[in-house]
């Protein structure tokens, strides 16, 4: 299991602005280690985003996102106090979710 | 024992197909993951596996970055636009070896403006995509010059 993820969501207005830290490597498959051999690619494919538990964002993402990837958007009409998670899968099909509350 | 080209052609094809069948092959696992289209080596490609065409450029779509980029590795990005109906919204760098670097799928609760980092292997341009409910597509880009690339060592 990676490392959880550092969420902030700040209300302003009826606008809050969500930014996410996950820690993963994002290896692209096309670096070569020490011994010339290829790295295979280790990157986040999938990433989704729920207010509340309702699906408001996802994505998918190439090994071009660079390494431990930030996100940031912008979510209309959240309220102090409500849950935001994000939950990313990876290539390998390791997966990890956090949550966190508007302030 | 000899090993005809034959056999050991039928033999990994049949290895292939046992590990997509045990869900082993990364891909295959993840079958919501478009494989098409970051694979995409132009626009063209691209907009074909995202099954839209004829994209057209827009001064409604706004790609934000640095004009020069000291490290490749850490690009910021940002994407945002004023059409009412975005439905997708993916950052492109033209001369990486794949050229698409996210797609983001919005619902009507999140603003159409995202912001990500990205790597960069060397000076190129980099797209914003709108793609419209109604599977329009607009476009803005970029140059942005990278200093130090970020692929390959």
């Amino acid at each position: 299991m990676a490392d959880p993820m550092r969420i902030r969501a700040q209300a302003a207005g009826d606008k809050t602005t969500v930014r996410v830290l996950m820690s993963h490597e994002m290896e692209t498959g096309q670096r070569k280690d020490s011994a010339g051999k290829l790295v295979p690619a280790w990157f986040i494919q999938e990433v989704s985003a729920t207010h509340n538990g309702k699906p408001v964002l996802s994505a998918q993402w190439g090994p071009s996102v660079a390494k431990n990837p930030f996100l940031q958007f912008v979510l209309k009409g959240a309220k102090a106090g409500d849950k935001v998670a994000i939950t990313w899968v990876d290539n390998r099909g390791d997966k990890r979710s956090d949550e966190a509350t508007v302030s | 024992m000899m090993q005809t080209r034959r056999d050991m052609l039928a033999r990994s094809a049949s290895v292939a197909a046992a590990l997509a069948g045990l869900g082993l092959l990364p891909q295959a696992a993840q079958a919501a993951w478009s494989q098409a289209a970051f694979d995409a080596k132009t626009m063209g490609d691209l907009m074909k596996a995202l099954g839209t065409s004829g994209p057209a450029e827009s001064k409604d779509v706004t790609i934000t970055g640095p004009d020069i980029a000291e490290n490749g590795a850490v690009v910021p990005l940002g994407a945002s636009t004023t059409l009412p109906a975005a439905k997708r919204i993916a950052l492109l760098v033209e001369k990486n070896p794949a050229m698409l670097a996210a797609i983001f799928e919005i619902t009507e609760a999140v603003e159409p403006n995202l912001s990500t980092r990205v790597k960069m292997g060397q000076s190129s341009n980099v797209i914003a995509v709108v793609i419209t409910a109604d599977n329009k597509v607009f476009f803005a880009q970029k140059e942005i010059k990278v200093t130090l690339g970020g692929c390959g060592g």
